[in-house]
C-alpha cells in the first residue's frame, strides 16, 4: 500500500482536481443535512423539549394543538389513568410580537406557549401571570432577560424572564409562560378563540414506568374516544410539513450522493486507464490484481477523507459565519458524521467501477515491447 | 493433451526446461501458432541469447519460461518447478518469487526512487522489511547506483533506469532472469555496458538467463545463441535452419 500513498504524496497534482470537486460535494452534502437539521429542529422544538411520553390531543383534531380543545371532563378522564400528577395542560397562540425601538409593523413572529409541566430546561415553578421564558433564537431579535414584549393587536405585555434552548414550533421563537398568560392572551387577541376556564390545548403526559402505547389506548378508552393519544414522537411526525421536508431533502442528498459516485468512478476509472501500462509491468513482476486494486481503493479513501474534512471545516465555517436566526442551519455531530459515511461509501462503489479495468490488464503487455 | 513427460534428469542444475511447448491463439475461426513444440534446456549459470526475427515467437517463449502466459500444451520447468498447469494466480505468486524480469518499455514506476523501485519487489508479496532493504542497498552498490538511490527515474540516464531495473530483477533472488530487448534504447556505448554487467551479475550469482534481442553485441556476451523462427525453437549452436523439425524426445 506504500505504493498509492506514495503517488497520493509526490504527485498530489493529479488528485488535486477530484479532490477539490469532491470537496465541494462534500461541503454541500453538508450544508444540505445542517439546513434539514436546523429546520426540523426549528418546526419541532416544542415538542421535543417536553418531558412528557405523550400528548393527548381531541379526537377530532387530527393531532393538531391549534385544533384541540380539551375540556376539564376530558382531563379529569386522562388523570383517572394516568394520575393527577402525571398530567399537564398545553395552550398555543402564533402572534405577532412588537418590542420596544422597533418599527411598529415590524413585527417578530412568535408562538407563546402555556403549559403546566416545565419542558426541558425550565425550573419546575410555572412563571407568574406576564411573565415567560423566550427561545434562545429570539435574542437574535434583540429580546434580553426584563424585556417587555407587546403580543398581537391588543399589545398584551408579557415580561422576559429568561431562556430556553432549542424550542422552537412552526418555525418561529417561542415564549413559555403559565397558561393563565396564554388564556388571557388569547381572550385579547383572539376573542373567537377563547379558551373557557380550565380548558386546554392538549395534554402532556409523564408515563412513569407504564408503557407509553399502553398507556395510550387506555387514556383513549378513559375518555370514551373523545381523544387520541400519541407518543411525543408520534406528535413530531403529525406536524404537517416535517415530513414532506425530511423526503425532499433526503432525496436531493440522495442525488448528491450519486454524484460522488459518478464523480469518484469517472476520475479512478481515468487514473486506472492511464496506469494500464504500469499495472501490466507491476503483475509481470509478480503484483496481483487485489493488490493493485486495493491502491486505488486507498486513494479513493484518502482522497475522500480529505475532501470531507475540508466540507466539516467549510460546514462550521458556515456555521460561524451565519447571522443567528437568519437561515435555519445547525451542525450536528451526527450529520457530519453520517456524510463522511456517505462519502466513504461512495468512494467504494466508484472505484468498484474501475476493478474490472484492473482485472483485465494483462501482464503479458509488459513483455515484447 | 500433453503429451510430454517431465525428464526426470531435469533437476537443480537445470534453470529451465521446455519440452513440447506449443501455444497457439484463436482469432476468429483461425488458429494462429506462435510457438510450435519448442524444446529449450537453460542451465543453471547459463546465459542464452534468443533471436529471431519479429514475430517468430520468442516474446512467446520468453511469457511462457516466465510464467506470464501458460502454455496451450506441454511441459515448462523453472528451476526444479513444474508450472505448465499452474493457475493465473499460482503463476502470479511463482512470478513473484522465482523470476525476474527485465522490460524493454515503461518499466520503472515513475513516482518511486530508483531503491524504492527495488523494495516494489518486496512490497507486492508478504514483506521481510529490512532483509529487503539491506538487499536493495548491496545491489544497488553492484550495480554502482548507489548515489542515484535517492533519485527518480526521470533524472537518470537511460543506463542507470536500465541498471535499476536489472537491481529489481534481481531482488527475489530468481533462478532465472529474462531480459526483453534491454538495449534496445540504448546506444552502443551504453548497450555494450550493461550487456557487459549483466554478464558480470549472472555469472557472480549463477544465476541463468534468456536474453530476447535483435542486438549482434548481446550474443557475443551469451554462453550460447538460440535462434527461433515460425515458432520453431533451433536449440543448437549453428545455422541449420534447414531441420526444423526437430524431435527428438
Amino acid at each position: 500500500m506504500k505504493l498509492a500513498l506514495r503517488e497520493l504524496r509526490r504527485r498530489p497534482n493529479r488528485f488535486a482536481v477530484a479532490t477539490v470537486v469532491l470537496s465541494l460535494i462534500a461541503l454541500l452534502l453538508m450544508f444540505l443535512g445542517g439546513l434539514l437539521d436546523g429546520l426540523t429542529a426549528g418546526s419541532t422544538g416544542a415538542l421535543r423539549a417536553q418531558q412528557a411520553d405523550l400528548i393527548v390531543y381531541s379526537a377530532t383534531s387530527d393531532e393538531s394543538l391549534e385544533r384541540s380543545r380539551l375540556t376539564p371532563e376530558i382531563r379529569a378522564g386522562v388523570e383517572s389513568v394516568a394520575g393527577e400528577d402525571a398530567v399537564g395542560g398545553l395552550g398555543t397562540v402564533q402572534l405577532g410580537a412588537r418590542l420596544d425601538g422597533r418599527d411598529a409593523r415590524d413585527l417578530v413572529p412568535v408562538v407563546l406557549i402555556g403549559y403546566e409541566t416545565a419542558p426541558r430546561g425550565l425550573p419546575d415553578e410555572v412563571p407568574g401571570e406576564g411573565e415567560v421564558y423566550a427561545d434562545e433564537s429570539l435574542r437574535a431579535e434583540g429580546v434580553e432577560e426584563g424585556t417587555t414584549v407587546q403580543l398581537g393587536p391588543a399589545r398584551t405585555e408579557v415580561e422576559v424572564i429568561g431562556f430556553l434552548d432549542d424550542s422552537r414550533y412552526s418555525g418561529q421563537g417561542t415564549l413559555w409562560g403559565s397558561l393563565d398568560t396564554w388564556r388571557e392572551t388569547v381572550a385579547e387577541n383572539r376573542p373567537g378563540e377563547q379558551a373557557g376556564e380550565g380548558v386546554v390545548q392538549a395534554l402532556v403526559v409523564q408515563a412513569g414506568d407504564a408503557d407509553p402505547a399502553a398507556l395510550a389506548t387506555e387514556i383513549d378508552e378513559a375518555t370514551d374516544g373523545a381523544t387520541s393519544t400519541v407518543t411525543v414522537q408520534g406528535a413530531i411526525d403529525a406536524l404537517p410539513g416535517v415530513d414532506q421536508q425530511q423526503q425532499v431533502f433526503n432525496q436531493i442528498i440522495g442525488v448528491t450522493v450519486l454524484i460522488a459516485i459518478v464523480v469518484v468512478a469517472l476520475f479512478f476509472a481515468l487514473i486506472t486507464v492511464e496506469r494500464t501500462a504500469l499495472y501490466g509491468v507491476l503483475k509481470a513482476v509478480g503484483a496481483s490484481s487485489l493488490y493493485l486494486f486495493a491502491g486505488v481503493l486507498l486513494q479513493a479513501l484518502v482522497v475522500t477523507l480529505l475532501a470531507a474534512t475540508v466540507g466539516i471545516a467549510a460546514s462550521l465555517a458556515v456555521d460561524a459565519l451565519l447571522p443567528a436566526g437568519g437561515i435555519p442551519f445547525v451542525v450536528q455531530p451526527a450529520r457530519l458524521i453520517g456524510s463522511v459515511g456517505y462519502l466513504l461509501l461512495a468512494a467504494v462503489i466508484g472505484c468498484a467501477l474501475s476493478l474490472r479495468r484492473v482485472l483485465r490488464v494483462d501482464p503479458a503487455s509488459a513483455i515484447g515491447g | 493433451m500433453t503429451d510430454t513427460e517431465v525428464d526426470p534428469r531435469v533437476g537443480t542444475d537445470t534453470a529451465l526446461h521446455l519440452e513440447g511447448v506449443r501455444k497457439t491463439y484463436q482469432v476468429g475461426d483461425d488458429e494462429v501458432v506462435a510457438l510450435d513444440r519448442a524444446d529449450l534446456t537453460v542451465g543453471s549459470d547459463e546465459i542464452v541469447a534468443l533471436v529471431g526475427p519479429s514475430g517468430s515467437g520468442k516474446t512467446t517463449l520468453c511469457s511462457i519460461a516466465g510464467g506470464i502466459l501458460a502454455p496451450t500444451e506441454g511441459a515448462v520447468v523453472v528451476g526444479g518447478e513444474d508450472i505448465s498447469d499452474y493457475s493465473s494466480k499460482q503463476l502470479t505468486e511463482f512470478r513473484r518469487e522465482a523470476v525476474g524480469f527485465v522490460f524493454q518499455t515503461v518499466n520503472l514506476v515513475p513516482f518511486l526512487t530508483a531503491r524504492e523501485n527495488l523494495l516494489v519487489v518486496d512490497e507486492i508479496g508478504p514483506r521481510t522489511g529490512r532483509k529487503a532493504r539491506a538487499r536493495a542497498d548491496q545491489l544497488l552498490e553492484e550495480l554502482d547506483l548507489t548515489a542515484r538511490a535517492g533519485n527518480l527515474p526521470g533524472q537518470l540516464s537511460g543506463g542507470e533506469k536500465q541498471r535499476v531495473a536489472i537491481g529489481r530483477a534481481l531482488m527475489n533472488e530468481p533462478d532465472l532472469v529474462l531480459f526483453d530487448e534491454p538495449t534496445s534504447s540504448l546506444d552502443s556505448e551504453m548497450g555494450d555496458q550493461v550487456v557487459k554487467l549483466i554478464r558480470e551479475e549472472m555469472k557472480s550469482r549463477g544465476t541463468a538467463a534468456i536474453i530476447v534481442t535483435h542486438d549482434d553485441r548481446i550474443t557475443h556476451y551469451a554462453d550460447r545463441v538460440v535462434k527461433i523462427l515460425d515458432g520453431r525453437v533451433d536449440d543448437r549452436n549453428g545455422d541449420d535452419r534447414d531441420h526444423p523439425d526437430r524431435d527428438d524426445g
